[in-house]
């Protein structure tokens, strides 16, 4: 699925040069399951985003499906976000105005789906989180677990091919964070999605099958032998 | 989507979005109500100049004005009565009809009707009547006493010389002054007639070239108490009354209309004429038949509509000056500032909105989707904006029109060209230089000052829309994402 070599990604923070990825090669197979552990500053999150297509490396190659997101037009990664790729952020990032079912749609406007038919996608996807009968809601109604189902729905109801999770649990309670972790593992294994996830998480980061540590911009891979709670 | 987004947005954003809508609306009504008043002003110089003028005349040609000494042969008026004897307390009466201003030859009316761009001319004699009516009594000589040291000399009607005294005798007798106007009957719809209607008997017939009738202006009628079938004597002619004219705005040109060959037979002006009134084939070349005019015909003067406005001032022209100058800057000001508030608000809701925005781009929605929604709420901010606008602006054009002051219009005061009333003058144009008309002030609302509000309205909208949509459209998911992090 994902194939990255020598993946150099620099930034400036105030006069500061931060080194946030050094030369990463890295490759996830489809359906895979991936954990990216590190510090804080350590280049987890830009790691997150090359992968997802919002930012591009100074140097090295993204390849997802054998297309080099690193080198593809604005237009073409835009849509290859709206196709393949589906985010859930620590923070939910729903939109504050719209309901739950519209935050849900707005994951299928860019696709150009008819109202009816996006309504309906919408629908059964906030059925299948467990939230069919809070659709009418607005975000701000909602608990921070039903919000990041809501955000869940959203990633998936485009039936996308990857699933990036960036801290999903950062901001739920010990309970509501295993709750969502169960749902995500679920998905992953129906969907057969390909699952990556930034987690400080060390409980969290034992469940996957396959460890990355990313410390100052290298990153280290370990294979482990996963398990649920 | 985008309208359940947009308006989701704005009820939750709707005190900024009121502020935004407040600003434009205020610079919209500011807009509507300047140009509202100036479109008053302008109507109402056009009724003043109307009156002067009459309908569809574009120019006027009159006789140049000549150097001091020349072409003042007539002089002041003279009349001469003789004295009645005593105790004959008989009225005597006498008249002169004065042309106003120099003359010229009736010719020239075709001369003009030559030139390139003019359609129609009319040629007409502007006349002033004197009319002194009275008695005027002889004093009686008294043979008396010779004092010591001759005679007593006296004045008024008192006098004498050696002996005798004369006692009694003077005068006592009223003046009487009116414009009269001679009006080619054959060619009515051109000349200052054409700025009064009918409204008691008729108009003149095109046969009536040199028929002894008159129109009168309602206001001398009243006054002179003259009526349709009644009898205007001018120089010993009567003149049957076959009509009321009044004027529809302003004061008529003239208190007496005759057919022009009777005016110039009674002002001894035989084939002359003082004004020819001209109409252009296009409003846009009236610049360019004057100058025609002007090299092809000499020793006349050509004044146009916009040379007469210029005469006029007056708290008219105060107030259309404030209008056109103060009110269109402050209009221009306060729109611009509205503008941009607009557009640095829409800016700050959207840096408020990196997170909402930057989130949108990661689900794959395009630059040009997330900019279109933000113009957006910023066109319908504006459209709120133009509606409040209009709906305030109309409120003050009617304010205006309710509550506004009249306005005092003075003609030709203080212009060389148009300047001597009275005697000096040369034709309607100039007799009545020097005059003030009351005109109430007026803010009609044009369509097109709506349409120029709602214009205005959207302008605003995308102004305000593109400086939001600018920074959205170069807010990197990424860095937007990075920045909430």
């Amino acid at each position: 699925m994902y194939q990255l070599s020598g993946v150099t990604k620099r930034y400036r923070r105030g006069k500061a040069t931060v080194q946030a990825l050094d030369g990463v090669d890295l490759a996830i197979e489809d359906g895979g399951r991936l954990v990216i552990q590190g510090p804080t500053g350590g280049g987890k999150s830009t790691l997150l985003q090359m992968l997802g297509g919002l930012d591009r490396p100074d140097s090295g190659s993204v390849l997802l499906d054998g297309v080099d997101l690193a080198t593809l037009p604005e237009s073409r990664l835009t849509r290859v976000r709206a196709e393949k790729i589906g985010f859930v952020f620590q923070g939910f990032n729903l939109v504050p105005t719209l309901t739950a079912q519209e935050n849900v749609e707005t994951a299928l406007v860019p696709l150009g789906l008819r109202p009816r038919e996006r309504r309906e996608r919408a629908g059964e996807v906030l059925a299948s989180v467990g939230l069919g009968e809070r659709r009418g809601h607005l975000p701000g109604e909602l608990s921070g677990g039903q919000q990041q189902r809501v955000a869940i729905a959203r990633a998936l109801v485009k039936s996308p091919a990857v699933l990036l999770a960036d801290e999903p649990t950062g901001n739920l309670d010990e309970s509501t964070r295993d709750e969502i972790m169960d749902l995500l593992e679920t998905l992953w294994e129906d969907n057969g999605l390909t699952f990556v996830m930034v987690t400080h998480d060390t409980a969290l980061a034992r469940r996957a099958p396959r460890l990355a540590t990313i410390r100052k911009g290298r990153v280290t891979i370990r294979e482990q032998v996963a398990g649920r709670g | 989507m985008f309208f359940t987004y947009l308006r989701r947005e704005l009820r939750r954003r709707r005190k900024a979005a009121l502020v935004v809508a407040s600003g434009l609306a205020l610079g919209i009504a500011l807009v509507i109500v300047v140009g509202a008043v100036s479109e008053g002003m302008s109507q109402a110089q056009a009724r003043v100049l109307q009156s002067l003028y009459g309908l569809g005349t574009d120019m006027t040609v009159t006789k140049a004005a000549e150097p001091p000494g020349e072409g003042q042969a007539q002089g002041r008026p003279r009349f001469e009565f003789d004295a009645k004897e005593s105790g004959d307390d008989s009225d005597q009466s006498s008249d002169m009809v004065i042309v106003q201003g120099q003359s010229l030859a009736d010719s020239t009316v075709a001369k003009v009707a030559d030139q390139d761009g003019v359609a129609d001319t009319v040629g007409g004699l502007s006349a002033r009547v004197m009319k002194v009516n009275g008695q005027f009594t002889r004093g009686e000589i008294e043979p008396g006493q010779t004092p010591p040291g001759g005679g007593r000399g006296g004045d008024g009607g008192e006098g004498g010389s050696g002996g005798d005294r004369v006692r009694g005798g003077g005068a006592a007798f009223d003046v009487n002054s009116y414009t009269l106007f001679g009006t080619d009957v054959a060619q009515q719809d051109l000349g200052p007639l054409t700025s009064s209607s009918i409204t008691s008997g008729r108009t003149f017939k095109a046969a009536e070239t040199d028929a002894e009738v008159a129109v009168v202006d309602s206001a001398y009628a009243k006054e002179q108490k003259l009526k349709v079938g009644g009898k205007l004597t001018v120089s010993g002619t009567a003149y049957a009354v076959i009509g009321i004219a009044t004027a529809d705005s302003g004061d008529a040109a003239a208190n007496v209309y005759v057919p022009l060959k009777q005016a110039q037979t009674l002002a001894d002006a035989k084939g002359k004429v003082t004004t020819v009134y001209v109409r252009a084939t296009d409003s846009q070349r009236i610049d360019a038949v004057k100058a025609a005019v002007q090299k092809n015909v000499p020793d006349t003067t050509v004044t146009t509509s916009a040379d007469l406005a210029d005469t006029v001032s007056g708290s008219l022209s105060t107030a259309a000056d404030l209008a056109s100058g103060v009110g269109r800057w402050l209009s221009v000001i306060v729109l611009a500032a509205a503008f941009v508030v607009a557009g640095l608000l829409t800016s700050s809701a959207v840096s408020r909105r990196v997170r909402e925005f930057g989130t949108l781009k990661a689900l794959g929605w395009r630059s040009g989707r997330v900019t279109r929604q933000v113009v957006g709420e910023a066109l319908v901010n504006g459209l709120i904006g133009g509606a409040l606008g209009i709906a305030l602006g109309l409120a003050g054009a009617w304010a205006v029109t309710a509550f506004g002051p009249t306005l005092t219009a003075e003609l030709g005061r203080g212009t060389g060209g148009f300047g001597g009333g009275g005697f000096g003058g040369g034709g309607p144009a100039r007799q009545t230089a020097g005059r003030a008309v009351d005109i109430a002030l007026t803010a009609p609302v044009s369509l097109g000052a709506i349409g120029l509000a709602v214009g205005l309205a959207v302008a605003g909208g995308l102004v305000a829309g593109a400086f939001g949509g600018w920074r959205a459209s170069r807010l990197r998911p990424a860095d937007a994402l990075r920045r909430i992090a």
